[in-house]
């Protein structure tokens, strides 16, 4: 200490930094005026030097100051290399561009205790302030001296300090009772960064016990969590993403709501399924249409439609039948449906679809159903670019005039507006129609035949 | 009555300040690194950081080459490289292999990271782990706010909105509370600050406390209130098809940090272009807020005075064409050109509407928001799923219909979400918890169906055991109760009634006038009451949280004319474009300016996407 002070009185007799310093005291006394008493009663050099003291400490994460970081900045500051252990004080007073540094943005400040830029003064200002002397007496002073003044932080003062990015000391936290405390604080501040610091640098080392207090401290639990969640090991994951069966089978065993564990029960057999249908199926059709991807992994639906596509008339028995599929997974009538003709319109197989919609009565009648509304069968239909004949029968099956008429109208199924209006007996409808069909056309023709018939009583 | 200046329209202060600060600030950390270096940016950085500087700006302080952060091995070949990152673990992992792959090599690097708005000791603890802290050195860059238009102010967290709600992470909480504390001390000091929601009043404690660590100047002040609202305090706004033109943009074209890229479908040309937004682009400041049945007939009426400004070339003697062109062409050009993006759009807009029966699915959500035909609109949704129409519009009109009914009942529950999974993957079983967790797609518990005056009651008891139990959890316990709010704040005007949508009564014109945005209607009551009195039953409703606060010097301000109109509205989680449209409405009905800021800007496809948990 003695020893240190022609050094030291040459430091702060630089007027370069006495300019800093002051506004440095300044801002962080008006901060700290709680703090200031400790300050006072530990005497001498303490009061222009406060943070040196605690730089001169343990950063957070306990590890002592040996200022590696602030080294290599150093280093990049002057622009050449010298080596780490050379780092002293001295040159941060030869570099003007480092006198101005505003260090306390980067790692140091986890060190010495900058004050973060939460105060907003303009920008100029706060980067005038000097941090650089903060380092200057870190490495002379010795520890002890000022050991019991960091440690009389309270853990609210700690917290306090941490969010402003200054240095403190968590090892003195040591009974489960401080750490606790220190973590209540940190949760009462509503600051995750801090909740999740105090959990990772004080609780970690009594994990055992920290699951148990955790659940009674939801907000710091969820925060753990996360945490636990962020660093995953994506290699980890991967790796379990390859076995995805086997995990899914060990899932089952995770105490899952009956609800879901059905879920993934079912999952598991689609898997299961999937690897079969997979490798199934004749060359031809898979030739003429060739699949884009793997069904591996796939959702249950896109599972049936694609079996669908390329295995529908396969035997029930078969797995890769869609009626398997459906049985198996308890699929219902709606989705099968929609499933089946979305897939079969694709490939324009359209009398697949005329037998799916036919049903036949016990008089052996046939006649059209279907669990979704016709207008929607026209719809999908339409998107696949079903010709005319066919959207016409279907718009046909639309049981509301209003919206039949809609449809076949904008689907130009001239039959059904045609035989629609002359149901309606209206004459004026079906001659406004007439200017919308093509000129010679058979419609036109039909229209005219209708206009001349005497077998209509027109309603107007 | 035609000029400009209506007393009734105070001037908005000037935010490029913010963007001269956050600038600045990069220049200086960059100067802290003398010397060459090349520059990883992280990708949902480059939007951001375009705002405020270019390239040449950078390059001015020795940046070499600019890479984005790719999650990959590095290929530059500068002795020294910075990383400009958001605090992310994962992030911060990767550059830990990048130095660590350098070691191995035997190559010397120097490696800068800088955050941005701030770090966070969990990214250091990683450095640390590794055993590279000190050799990685760290640094922050508060850039905070970034003003994406004249009265938007984006602090382009996305991730707020999932950290928050839905992990309980309040990572940033303070970072809300530093940018707060930004625009107070610059713009403020506020007279009044009023609020709603658990974070949002966490965020105020945060600000607060940083005002008191800080000195304040006494300055003239700019802003007058403030207004801060959690996302979850309304739900139903950001989950609605937005049909004002800017939000129409949004859902169609996402518009990013304040810019779209419209394709080849809109450009017409085998081209696409990237457009700002905002209030500079003169054609779109006229349509951005109405109601897109209006855009078409106002961009027809433009387009035809357009041509005759043209027209009036004819007959000009040289003279006359001489100062045409200097002074009237470039900016018909200019206007031309916007004009046909903003039809195209237009066009492109209705085509992709139509396609998806856009009509149709209004009509749903509009029978929700009323409570009517509750069964059609369930079967309309199955078919949705049934069809794997979209999986994102699927759980969207699922989430309306959960929190305007208060929940499924336990058999359309188990159907709807069986057929879910079936349709788009059994992963999506996370999805659905995640979604249960925020309380936006739930089943109803058996003898939920309480009438009005039983809930009422049942509230009040559930509040106080919910309260003791958990704070964390409490979105658990939440309810919603749309149907009750809707009444109380009349935010479902009649349906017989016309609503003439070109000359908009109230804020409803944004969605059809088929319903007023919750989250809107409490900050026009609240300003209107110049306090939450009065509003006990609706806030109660809404589980608390709400606050009011006089500014320490609010009296002798109160005086103060104009900044005492201009009233900073907060959204924690996200605003939708639709909700800013709504407050500009408002603004020009009651004489006020907002200035809306976000954490980031939403639509119902962002709000639903930071819920799936498919993406294992």
């Amino acid at each position: 200490m003695m020893k240190n002070k022609p050094d030291e009185e040459d430091y702060w007799n630089s007027s370069k930094f006495k300019a800093f310093t002051f506004d440095d005291e300044d801002d962080e006394f008006s901060r700290l005026k709680e703090s200031k008493q400790a300050v006072n009663s530990i005497r001498s050099l303490v009061e222009e030097e406060d943070d040196e003291d605690e730089v001169e400490k343990v950063s957070w994460s306990g590890e002592p100051v040996g200022s590696i970081s602030w080294s290599v900045r150093e280093t990049a500051a002057s622009n050449q290399k010298t080596q780490r252990e050379h780092a002293f004080p001295k040159i941060n007073a030869s570099s003007p561009s480092v006198s101005r540094s505003h260090s306390g943005y980067s790692l140091s400040s986890l060190f010495k205790g900058k004050t973060k830029p939460g105060n907003f003064q303009p920008f100029t200002d706060s980067l005038s302030e000097s941090s650089v002397k903060l380092y200057a007496p870190e490495l002379r002073k010795p520890k002890s001296e000022s050991k019991d003044y960091i440690s009389d932080w309270s853990p609210e003062e700690t917290i306090h300090r941490m969010q402003q990015g200054k240095v403190v000391s968590l090892e003195r936290f040591r009974s489960l009772q401080d750490k606790l405390l220190l973590l209540d604080f940190s949760v009462r501040a509503h600051d995750g960064n801090i909740i999740t610091a105090v959990i990772l640098f004080t609780l970690t080392s009594i994990i055992r016990v920290l699951f148990r207090e955790l659940e009674s401290r939801q907000t710091a639990l969820r925060h753990f969590i996360h945490y636990l969640t962020e660093i995953r090991d994506h290699r980890l994951l991967l790796e379990l993403l390859s076995k995805r069966r086997d995990f899914l089978k060990s899932c089952l065993n995770l105490p899952f709501s009956p609800e879901e564990s059905a879920h993934v029960q079912d999952h598991y057999t689609l898997l299961e399924r999937q690897i079969i249908i997979e490798h199934a199926g004749k060359v031809e059709i898979f030739q003429k249409f060739p699949r884009r991807a793997s069904i591996l992994n796939m959702p249950l639906i896109t599972t049936l439609y694609y079996c669908c596509f390329y295995h529908y008339n396969e035997p029930e028995g078969t797995y890769s039948s869609p009626l398997n599929i459906r049985h198996t997974f308890r699929i219902s009538e709606k989705q099968y449906f929609v499933t089946v003709l979305a897939a079969r319109a694709k490939l324009k197989a359209w009398s697949d679809l005329d037998a799916l919609f036919t049903s036949r009565n016990w008089l052996g009648f046939t006649k059209k159903k279907s669990p979704l509304s016709f207008h929607r069968v026209v719809d999908i239909l339409q998107k696949n670019s079903a010709p005319t004949q066919v959207l016409q029968e279907y718009v046909g099956l639309v049981d509301d005039a209003d919206l039949r008429i809609g449809l076949a109208q904008k689907h130009k199924c001239h039959d059904i507006v045609i035989n629609t209006y002359r149901d309606l007996k209206d004459r004026q409808l079906l001659l406004g129609y007439r200017g919308k069909v093509e000129r010679g056309s058979a419609e036109e023709r039909k229209i005219n035949d209708l206009l001349d018939s005497p077998h209509i009583r027109w309603k107007n | 009555m035609a000029h400009s200046g209506r007393r009734d329209s105070p001037e908005l202060p000037d935010f490029s300040l913010l963007k001269r600060l956050a600038r600045d600030q990069l220049i200086y950390l960059l100067e802290q690194l003398p010397g060459k270096k090349d520059l990883f940016i992280e990708a949902d950085l480059m939007s951001p950081l375009d705002r405020i500087a270019n390239v040449s700006t950078l390059k001015q302080h020795e940046v070499d080459k600019l890479y984005k952060v790719e999650y990959k091995p590095i290929i530059s070949t500068s002795d020294q490289v910075c990383f400009l990152i958001r605090p992310r673990i994962q992030t911060v992992k990767w550059i830990c292999d990048v130095a660590n792959a350098d070691k191995a090599a035997g190559k010397f690097r120097r490696y800068k990271i800088i955050f941005t708005p701030q770090k966070f000791y969990a990214c250091e603890a990683v450095l640390e782990e590794q055993g590279l802290f000190g050799d990685v050195t760290t640094d922050e860059w508060a850039f905070y706010l970034l003003p994406l238009d004249d009265d938007i102010i984006s602090l382009e967290l996305p991730e707020f909105f999932r950290d928050n709600f839905l992990a309980g992470d309040q990572r940033w909480v303070r970072t809300v509370g530093s940018a707060l504390h930004l625009l107070h001390s610059i713009y403020g000091p506020f007279s009044k600050i009023y609020g709603i929601g658990r974070c949002a009043k966490m965020a105020y404690e945060s600000w607060k406390e940083q005002v008191e660590e800080g000195d304040t100047k006494a300055r003239q002040a700019e802003i007058g209130n403030a207004f801060l609202i959690d996302r979850d305090v309304d739900y139903i706004t950001p989950l609605c098809s937005q049909v004002v033109y800017e939000g129409l943009v949004d859902d169609i074209f996402r518009i990013k940090c304040g810019c779209v890229e419209f394709g080849h479908d809109v450009t017409s040309s085998d081209k696409s272009v990237k457009v700002m937004l905002n209030s500079q682009d003169k054609v779109f400041s006229e349509i951005r807020n109405e109601h897109f049945s209006n855009v078409f007939s106002f961009l027809s009426q433009k387009a035809r005075n357009l041509q005759t400004a043209y027209d009036k070339r004819r007959g000009m003697d040289i003279k006359q064409m001489k100062t045409f062109v200097s002074e009237e062409l470039k900016g018909l050009k200019q206007e031309h050109r916007l004009l046909s993006l903003h039809i195209g759009a237009c066009e492109s807009i209705m085509k992709k509407k139509t396609k998806q029966d856009f009509q149709e699915l209004l009509k749903t959500e509009h029978s929700l928001l009323e409570g009517f035909e509750i069964r059609e609109c369930i079967s309309f949704i199955e078919e949705h799923i049934n069809r794997q129409v979209s999986m994102i519009e699927s759980l969207r009109l699922l989430c309306l219909l959960s929190i305007t009914e208060n929940g499924l009942l336990p058999k359309d529950f188990r159907a709807l979400k069986a057929q879910y999974l079936q349709s788009y993957g059994v992963d999506h079983l996370l999805t659905f918890a995640n979604l249960r967790q925020l309380g936006l797609l739930v089943e109803q518990q058996p003898g939920e169906t309480l009438t009005v005056m039983e809930s009422k009651v049942g509230k009040l008891v559930n509040d106080k055991t919910a309260g003791k139990l958990t704070d964390a959890f409490s979105s658990l316990a939440k309810k919603s109760h749309f149907r009750a709010l809707s009444r109380k704040l009349n935010l479902v005007p009649k349906s017989d009634e016309e609503y003439d949508l070109r000359v908009p009564r109230d804020m409803a014109y944004i969605f059809s006038g088929a319903y007023i945005p919750l989250s809107c209607k409490l900050i026009e009551q609240v300003l209107e009451r110049d306090s939450w009195t009065g509003l006990e039953e609706v806030t109660k409703l809404l589980n608390g949280h709400e606050f009011a606060f006089t500014g320490s010097n609010g009296a002798d301000l109160r005086a103060k004319s104009d900044a005492q109109r201009i009233i900073l509205v907060m959204f924690l989680g996200g605003c939708t474009f639709s909700e800013i449209s709504a407050l500009r409405f408002l603004g020009r009905e009651r004489g006020y300016k907002f200035i809306v800021v976000t954490t980031a800007i939403t639509n119902s496809s962002r709000l639903i996407e930071a819920l799936l948990g498919n993406k294992v």
